[in-house]
């Protein structure tokens, strides 16, 4: 049987990729989501972490001997630590300013963490091993599939669920969005909001090393790999809608799955075809496909 | 008695007329290196290739002790046309600059190759690989000097398709450089009696390449040839593996370095062919200089930063030799002059800019098979200059009159 004139099984093998590649773009634009749901702030150095936790994984493995599982802990919770240094220092001194500042503050952030990086490890980038419990793959029929991308969808939609389930449905999360409503509100029934802000700043940084340790063992690990991605990653927050947490979930998976069929059929709009999305949507919805009209 | 006077006097001042007239411009000859400091390329250029260009002059003022001073200024392109244009009018206008030199990236070699003829100073070109510029776009004050398309294309393609890959699929980087890539390549493995299957051009550049890979995979090709550069080829050929498609397929990377080896590691890129200008364990020559190379910039040279030293040189002996930093003149005898260095065997600068040299076909070594860092690479074919770029005849530079 075909499909739009592919046999059956690339079609589906097709998909898969797509969802596969989906799935990082929902646990980046998860990370960016909740950063400026809750705080307002466009974290511009979202790509930046992304590398960093990648590296922090490479690093890791080739002078301390940490292991993939470890780093895929430790590496979040390094870029968290920093991600708490630079909110401490920095960012909440921009909070009652436009949104601006805080993008331009953030791009400068990264564009210093890739500088400093492309100059002690060159671009050609590096290379990470997947886990050996997770090479080589099983034949599903319609095509191969490599073990760990089949882990790299579980885990990244275990994350997504899990981040969603705090931010919607627990007392934290209700915490949360009241704290970022009404602060005054929330500081004044005791609950301490700068460190609330804090975290979450950490909580997306985490999100985005998450991320970036996923993706070492399939790409090059490389100073430019975050800003390669950034953009998408933000056109899919915008589509999604600005700050919502189940739309950026959503969103990145459709996309993944929409790009992946652009490069079955027609894939030198590959590039494009997210930003063309973008474009649609913005016409359609300017809040985005899962946003609140402001 | 007074007449001997005035005799010495005229004698002198002929002599003083000669020199001027014959003589390097402000006692100094000023190279500019303008490559890659910053992006895609810089590994394979960028601060070696400035470091190989001092090495040279330092080599140079060394050996020859010239009575003119040698200087240089780099500067970073960020691989934009425009940007280089500037800096290299600003060069050769304002700073004086004799010789802009390295410039990787294809749309920087052209934008700069028409500065250099309009202000009548020099162009070499280590780097960029689009064979226009010893073509469409070719002129007379520029030098091509490491490598190019066709010559990559000959030998890897040539060598393939004649072991038995018959059947090629191609993974093109969506630009002019992957396009000129794919179709030297096409056209060889086709007058190979080979055949091509599928295509497909990917925006550039990428970063997941399993979609176009799984294509490959059912195209029934045997061999994928990946008609792209630097990251893009490193991460496909890592996916390739990853999707069980290598070793069942074999790939060819038709623009590859040894830094692309090295970061991908030899268990990833083993068997691999690829062809290249220079590779540093060749000879006691290459490893004597390589091995200098290696002390200051802790990795090994590529074949662009080798050729970078070897073509900064050939300029330096050419100005030397005529005591002049006359454009026309240093062409002249720099064409005149065979180039023969660690780097280039049979060296020849053609009428069309090229500068052809002996070319060679290497396969990447199994892990166990490597005995020391960076011993990559198994020389499988020495290609001789003459064979080994695209012959005059089927030249399409207007300086080549048929």
């Amino acid at each position: 049987m075909d499909i739009f004139g592919i046999p059956s099984p690339a079609f589906f093998g097709q998909v898969l990729l797509g969802l596969i590649n989906g799935s990082f773009y929902a646990v980046l634009s998860l990370g960016l989501a909740i950063i400026f749901g809750l705080l307002n702030i466009i974290n511009f150095a979202h790509g930046a972490q992304y590398m960093l936790g990648a590296f922090a994984a490479w690093l890791g493995l080739n002078y301390l001997g940490v292991n993939y599982w470890l780093a895929l802990l430790l590496s979040p919770l390094l870029i968290a630590a920093l991600a708490v240094v630079i909110e401490r220092t920095m960012l909440r001194r921009l909070y009652q300013l436009d949104h601006l500042y805080g993008l331009l503050l953030t791009f400068g952030l990264a564009l210093i963490a890739e500088g400093i990086f492309k100059n002690l490890f060159g671009v050609s980038g590096q290379s990470y091993e997947a886990p050996e419990l997770l090479q080589g793959g099983v034949h599903l029929g319609f095509m191969f599939l490599p073990l760990y991308r089949a882990w790299v969808v579980v885990a990244a939609l275990t994350v997504c669920l899990v981040a969603w389930y705090v931010i919607e449905r627990t007392s934290l999360g209700a915490t949360l969005r009241a704290a970022t409503q009404r602060p005054d509100l929330v500081q004044a029934l005791g609950i301490n909001v700068p460190v609330l802000v804090t975290a979450t700043y950490a909580t997306g940084a985490a999100l985005a090393a998450f991320a970036g340790v996923l993706a070492a063992p399939i790409q090059q690990v490389n100073p430019v790999m975050g800003s390669n991605l950034i953009i998408v990653v933000f056109a899919v927050v915008v589509i999604g809608g600005m700050g919502s947490i189940l739309g950026s979930i959503v969103t990145g998976l459709a996309l993944g799955v929409i790009e992946g069929l652009t490069k079955v059929f027609y894939p030198e709009a590959s590039a494009v075809v997210i930003f063309l999305i973008m474009v649609l949507v913005l016409l359609v919805k300017p809040a985005g496909l899962f946003g609140k009209q402001a | 008695m007074k007449l001997k006077h005035i005799a010495q006097a005229a004698a002198l001042s002929a002599l003083l007329a000669t020199s001027a007239q014959a003589q390097v411009s402000d006692g100094m000859v000023k190279i500019g290196v303008l490559t890659d400091l910053s992006g895609t390329y810089s590994d394979l250029a960028g601060a070696g290739a400035v470091l190989a260009t001092r090495m040279a002059i330092e080599d140079f003022v060394a050996a020859e002790k010239p009575s003119f001073k040698v200087e240089l200024v780099s500067a970073d392109h960020q691989n934009k046309g425009d940007i280089a244009a500037n800096k290299a009018r600003e060069w050769f206008e304002k700073d004086k600059v004799d010789v802009a030199t390295e410039l990787v990236t294809t749309s920087v070699a052209l934008a700069v190759q028409k500065i250099a003829k309009d202000k009548n100073k020099i162009a070499l070109m280590s780097g960029p690989g689009s064979t226009a510029i010893t073509n469409e776009n070719c002129n007379d004050v520029s030098v091509h000097w490491t490598y190019d398309t066709y010559a990559l294309a000959n030998g890897t393609a040539k060598a393939v398709t004649q072991a038995g890959g018959k059947k090629w699929f191609f993974l093109t980087a969506d630009y002019a450089f992957g396009h000129a890539l794919e179709k030297d390549a096409s056209d060889v493995v086709k007058a190979n009696g080979g055949q091509v299957v599928g295509t497909v051009r990917h925006p550039f550049p990428g970063t997941d390449f399993s979609s176009y890979l799984l294509k490959a995979q059912s195209s029934g090709a045997q061999v994928i040839g990946l008609a792209n550069a630097g990251g893009d080829t490193v991460n496909a050929i890592k996916q390739a593996a990853e999707f069980g498609i290598t070793p069942k397929q074999s790939l060819a990377g038709l623009l590859m370095f040894i830094t692309d080896v090295h970061a991908l590691g030899l268990k990833t890129a083993q068997s691999m062919f690829l062809t290249e200008g220079f590779y540093w364990n060749l000879n006691d020559e290459t490893r004597a200089w390589s091995k200098r190379f290696f002390a200051q910039h802790k990795r090994m040279p590529t074949m662009v930063q080798a050729g970078q030293y070897s073509s900064v040189m050939h300029y330096l002996k050419a100005v030397k030799a005529i005591n002049s930093d006359d454009t026309a003149k240093v062409m002249a005898q720099m064409k005149k002059t065979p180039v023969n260095d660690f780097f280039a065997r049979n060296g020849k600068i053609r009428d069309d800019g090229r500068m052809v040299h002996d070319m060679y076909l290497l396969q990447v070594k199994k892990p166990a098979e490597s005995t020391s860092p960076w011993d990559y690479y198994h020389v499988k074919a020495t290609i001789p200059a003459v064979e080994a770029f695209q012959p005059l005849s089927a030249s399409r530079c207007a300086l080549i009159k048929k």
